[in-house]
């Protein structure tokens, strides 16, 4: 079962990274959602993994699983929409701006000359 | 007053002139002399406990484990300075307000000019090195903001450039100086360090330290090889020049030097470092000063030359020196800045400050030309004027100064510099007020307003006064040298006097005054000759070299940042794994201590499907439409994972979330192309594949590792688990600690969801504001439009479900403490309930709808859920302190009230404000791009069939 849940930590991160390497904006935007899947799961296991523990507390029951990964994967998870709105938005507004969708600058456009800062 | 009060009312006072510039330039002016007026009131209110040797002290606590705190300490020296900065700062702002001109920006000024006055009093208020540091550096800026404030000056900008980077340099030096004084004694407390003379001494990084700190305090003050940007800084408003190279900024370094003294100085290093800056700088100045044209730039060689007669005295290392030092500092801020404003008179009424375009003012100016006059001949060290008393001291102290064992050499310069200094200052009246009247002057000549003369005229009895009976200032000269001492020597007995009698000061002071009518009778051919001299440029140097830094920057910076992502991320890749690997290599492992548990067939089902989701959302990823379905896959799998590992909350968030993410990145992709074009060549997927591999392969080892050891140490879970009921009053722990235990993490992340939220917003106005808007507008959809915008079903079955859905939302919300759910979940239920309706009856049915503003719900979310933290204090608890009971309403059985769940009230306005507002910004753009909702919400009604307007509009739609 570790094995398992290791393994697609693994592949999800190594997907998305592999995403994350394309070109164009919207691979790297899929990239990125599957790298957040890898860590939330990894944080989520940082608690180790229970099968069938009860999570709400109950009388007479001791062996609970670990509270404190899933309060923070949990606000995780939110914050992550708010990141890919955003990340979204910016893809957007630079392929509705320029017609162009890679993720790429070209050095050129990057060369700013003193005199001119001056 | 309180020391915090004095420092903090030039800071607080700062925002009234800029908040009051629409009230005139009266009021500006007015209100900034009331602040400083205050200050200064507020600093005198302390001189009792000053004068009976009493330290002032205030201090608070601020970062104590960095030894960094918020102290103040008023001495003698403290006092001494602080009046200097107010006093002149008064007559300053006076005559700022009758200097600048209509169009100048009145309150702009003040504004930089009392922060610039609230640094400076840090500066000699505080009792922390640290927090000293932090004054200098905002003396750096915001004189960097008053060098520049005439910005349409090209010279103003570079002139403040030049200084900020001269000063800011020195600054960086003096933080190393400063730590290493502070590890050395131990504390960063001004009071200690210099109890610890010894100890610093003795250390080898004495030396270090030393010179660390010197290089602060030459930029600062305009010490040789750091004399070039004073002059620059000249393209300043005069008021700023009068302000800053007499009284204030320049005498920083020197107050630094003053302050330190007891510990560093003494040393043969601080010796021959500190005197011979001086020295050097004495001449050089004094020397150039007289050559120049400018009657700022005269002032400003001057100044150089005047900080390298205080540098050098304090260089002596004698207590007599340190006496002569302070005295000089008083003198040279009172005639300084009074000439400094007659410069700025003359500008002002002649419009020039060229010499050789001036002469035969005294007529013409009268009161500028006495006001200048008395203050010049103090400059040059006449007799019965206060510039005299001290140079005398300071020849006197030569005297006794051996350097490089010439007893000669010290002397000899010195009286060198004063000739010189004597001949500009002689040059000042001569060539400007005395000769014969001209007929070409730029503007005719008068004596300006009061206002203007005011104020140095003020100064100049103060050179008189001084200068005949200095026993006036000798109580404060006397209280200044007792701090700057600081116990290491014995107070000097000699007494501030006109009358030496005849000694070798006196010879020396006539053969300088005398040197000085001499070379001003040969300023012709000297001039001449010092015309052919080639001299080094400052500017020019410093511009190449500056220039040079820039040039190997961009080197440095283009070729590692090239602007490609790609690229920074695949190196980011393979450093992580790099140095995960070595830390792997180079820890130790521990055996696991448990083995693998047996995974049920329904686990492997759905690992099984994970895996091939994301194998199938690499391979296809370039139809992105599937690539959405598939990452949804993607998610509702982590979302059963979870499930399956006992989480039902992060299973209920990651389901709602991974709605409205899909949604998202649909109403995205309806603008973006529906497929991704191959770009990268087999070489480069497949180094692509090997560093994602790499990287991937490590992760599932760490995770693997982490799965089979239990953690090294007590988790705090445990104390969460065991306080959850008693404490926070719920049994959902996961619930009690997003709410209760890290209720202020949890504030912190709803702020910064909101705030995700209100720049999807801006960025949709930005977009629909510029450019974009016109392509928007008329763009072809480049598929063909579904023929029912709005299908019946869905609208009814929307309809329908939108209660049911509400209805689940605040069941879930309110059962959040104690069964999985809560208001983050809640939020994002109710979010997706309104999203059904945009999508089903359309964007204009919704809107017209819709009651509040997004903006406001994750307002109100914010603020709900700040004031139920704020609430505690009035329990006197600590933000965010929670409290719950048990109530029972008859019909009802008993129920529990927490405070936690109106927090969570907050969250989960503001969770649902976050998310509509983003995916309602998403579709305006939508809105814009094609045809315009209908009126109706839904396409087909039978009980419009009779309206044939409706049946027309209905058919354009429906094409």
């Amino acid at each position: 079962m570790e094995l398992l849940v290791a393994s697609a930590i693994g592949l999800l991160t190594s997907s998305g990274l592999y995403l994350v390497l394309r070109l164009r904006t919207f691979p790297v935007i899929m990239g990125i959602s599957l790298l957040t899947y890898a860590v939330n799961v990894f944080l989520f296991a940082s608690g180790r993994l229970v099968v069938g523990a009860p999570p709400i507390l109950q009388d007479g029951v001791s062996g609970y699983t670990d509270p404190l990964p899933q309060a923070l994967v949990l606000t995780a998870i939110v914050i992550s929409f708010g990141m890919t709105a955003v990340v979204v938005m910016i893809a957007l507004g630079a392929y509705l701006g320029s017609n162009n969708d890679k993720v790429d600058d070209p050095v050129s456009a990057q060369k700013i000359d003193v005199e001119e800062v001056e | 007053m309180s020391l915090f009060l004095i420092v903090a009312l030039p800071f607080l006072g700062a925002l009234l002139p800029g908040l009051m510039n629409a009230a005139g330039r009266q009021a500006c002016a007015g209100v900034t002399f009331t602040i400083s007026l205050a200050t200064l009131v507020g600093l005198l209110t302390n001189l009792p406990a000053v004068i009976s040797g009493e330290l002032v002290t205030a201090q608070v606590d601020w970062l104590p484990m960095l030894g960094l705190n918020l102290t103040f300490m008023l001495d003698g020296l403290g006092f001494f300075f602080a009046c200097l900065i107010l006093g002149i700062g008064l007559l300053i702002i006076v005559y700022a307000r009758f200097y600048l001109a209509r169009d100048d920006n009145m309150g702009e000024f003040f504004t930089y000019l009392l922060l610039f006055q609230g640094a400076m009093i840090g500066i000699v208020l505080s009792n922390n090195i640290l927090l000293l540091l932090v004054f200098w550096e905002l003396t750096s800026l915001s004189s960097f903001l008053l060098i520049g404030y005439w910005k349409h000056l090209p010279e103003g900008r570079q002139g403040a450039r030049m200084a900020l980077t001269v000063t800011g340099m020195g600054g960086l030096a003096m933080i190393a100086g400063m730590m290493i004084i502070g590890q050395l004694v131990g504390s960063y407390d001004l009071s200690v360090i210099l109890q610890n003379r010894d100890l610093i001494q003795s250390s080898p990084l004495y030396l270090p330290a030393l010179l660390l700190i010197l290089l602060g305090c030459f930029t600062k003050s305009a010490q040789f090889p750091f004399h070039f940007w004073l002059p620059h800084a000249m393209a300043a408003p005069t008021p700023v020049s009068a302000y800053l190279h007499s009284a204030t900024m320049v005498k920083a370094g020197i107050f630094l030097m003053a302050r330190m003294w007891p510990v560093l100085s003494g040393t043969p290093e601080w010796f021959m470092v500190v005197t011979t800056a001086g020295l050097i700088t004495l001449v050089l100045g004094a020397v150039i000063g007289l050559f120049k044209h400018d009657l700022k730039a005269l002032l400003a060689f001057s100044t150089v030359s005047h900080l390298g007669v205080i540098t050098m005295l304090l260089g002596t290392g004698t207590s007599f020196g340190a006496m002569a030092a302070i005295f000089h500092i008083l003198n040279h801020a009172i005639f300084k800045a009074a000439l400094f404003m007659s410069a700025g008179i003359i500008d002002h009424e002649t419009h020039t400050r060229d010499i050789r375009r001036l002469g035969g003012l005294r007529h013409l100016m009268p009161i500028s030309f006495i006001i200048t006059s008395i203050a010049a001949l103090s400059m040059a060290g006449i007799p019965l004027l206060n510039g005299f008393l001290s140079k005398e001291m300071m020849l006197e102290e030569t005297t006794h100064t051996v350097l490089l064992n010439s007893p000669w050499l010290v002397p000899g310069l010195a009286v060198l510099g004063s000739s010189f200094s004597a001949a500009y200052s002689f040059r000042l009246i001569g060539h400007v007020f005395l000769g014969s009247k001209r007929n070409d002057y730029p503007a005719k000549p008068h004596d300006p307003p009061a206002g203007l003369w005011l104020p140095p005229a003020f100064l100049v009895f103060l050179v008189v006064a001084i200068g005949i009976a200095p026993f006036l200032a000798e109580p404060a000269v006397r209280m200044a040298t007792t701090s700057v001492l600081g116990g290491v020597t014995d107070i000097p007995t000699a007494h501030l006097k006109i009358w030496h009698g005849f000694g070798p000061a006196l010879y020396m002071s006539i053969f300088a005054i005398i040197g000085g009518l001499l070379l001003l009778m040969v300023y012709r051919p000297a001039l001449q000759i010092w015309d052919t001299i080639p001299r080094p440029e400052a500017k020019n140097i410093f511009d190449t070299l500056i220039k040079a830094l820039v040039t190997i920057a961009r080197g440095l910076m283009q070729s590692t940042h090239n602007g490609s992502f790609t690229r920074y991320a695949a190196i980011a890749t393979v450093t992580i794994v790099g140095a995960g690997f070595y830390a792997w290599q180079s820890g130790v492992v521990a055996d696991a201590t448990h083995g693998v548990q047996t995974a049920g067939p329904v686990m492997i089902g759905g690992w099984a499907m994970l895996v091939s989701a994301t194998f199938a959302l690499v391979f296809l990823h370039r139809n992105r439409l599937l690539s959405l379905i598939l990452i949804a896959i993607v998610g509702l799998m982590v979302a059963i994972g979870f499930v399956f590992f006992s989480a039902p909350d992060l299973a209920m968030t990651q389901i709602t979330v991974e709605v409205v993410t899909i949604l998202l990145l649909l109403l995205a992709l309806n603008f973006l192309p529906n497929r991704t074009p191959i770009e990268s060549t087999v070489l480069a997927r497949t180094r692509d594949v090997f560093i994602a591999a790499i990287a991937g392969i490590s992760t599932m080892g760490l995770s693997l590792h982490y799965l089979l050891r239990d953690s090294i140490a007590p988790s705090i879970s445990e104390f969460h688990l065991a306080k959850s009921y008693e404490g926070g009053g719920g049994t959902n722990v996961v619930n009690v600690i997003l709410v209760d235990f890290r209720g202020f993490d949890t504030y912190g992340e709803i702020i910064v969801l909101g705030i995700a939220a209100l720049l999807i917003y801006a960025l949709t106005e930005t977009l629909l504001s510029g450019p974009v808007r016109a392509r928007l507008l008329n763009r072809e959809p480049d598929q063909p439009r579904a023929g029912d915008i709005h299908p019946m079903m869905m609208v009814v079955l929307t309809r329908f479900l939108m209660p049911v859905v509400l209805m689940v939302g605040f069941y879930i919300f309110l059962r959040g403490h104690n069964d999985p759910g809560g208001g983050f979940i809640a939020g994002l239920i109710v979010s997706i309930a309104v999203v059904m309706q945009y999508m089903a009856s359309g964007f204009n049915w919704t809107s017209t709808r819709l009651r509040y503003p997004y903006h406001g719900i994750i307002g109100a979310g914010v603020l709900i859920a700040g004031l139920t933290g704020i609430g505690s204090w009035f329990v006197g608890k600590p933000f965010l302190t929670s409290d719950f009971t048990y109530v029972r309403i008859p019909p009802f059985q008993k129920f529990e009230l927490a405070t936690a769940a109106l927090f969570d009230l907050g969250v989960f306005l503001a969770v649902l404000g976050a998310v509509l507002l983003s995916l309602e910004s998403f579709s305006r753009l939508a809105r814009r791009a094609h045809v315009p909702d209908t009126d109706y919400a839904m396409d087909i009604d039978p009980s419009r069939d009779s309206n044939p307007e409706g049946m027309q509009s209905m058919a354009k739609e429906g094409r």
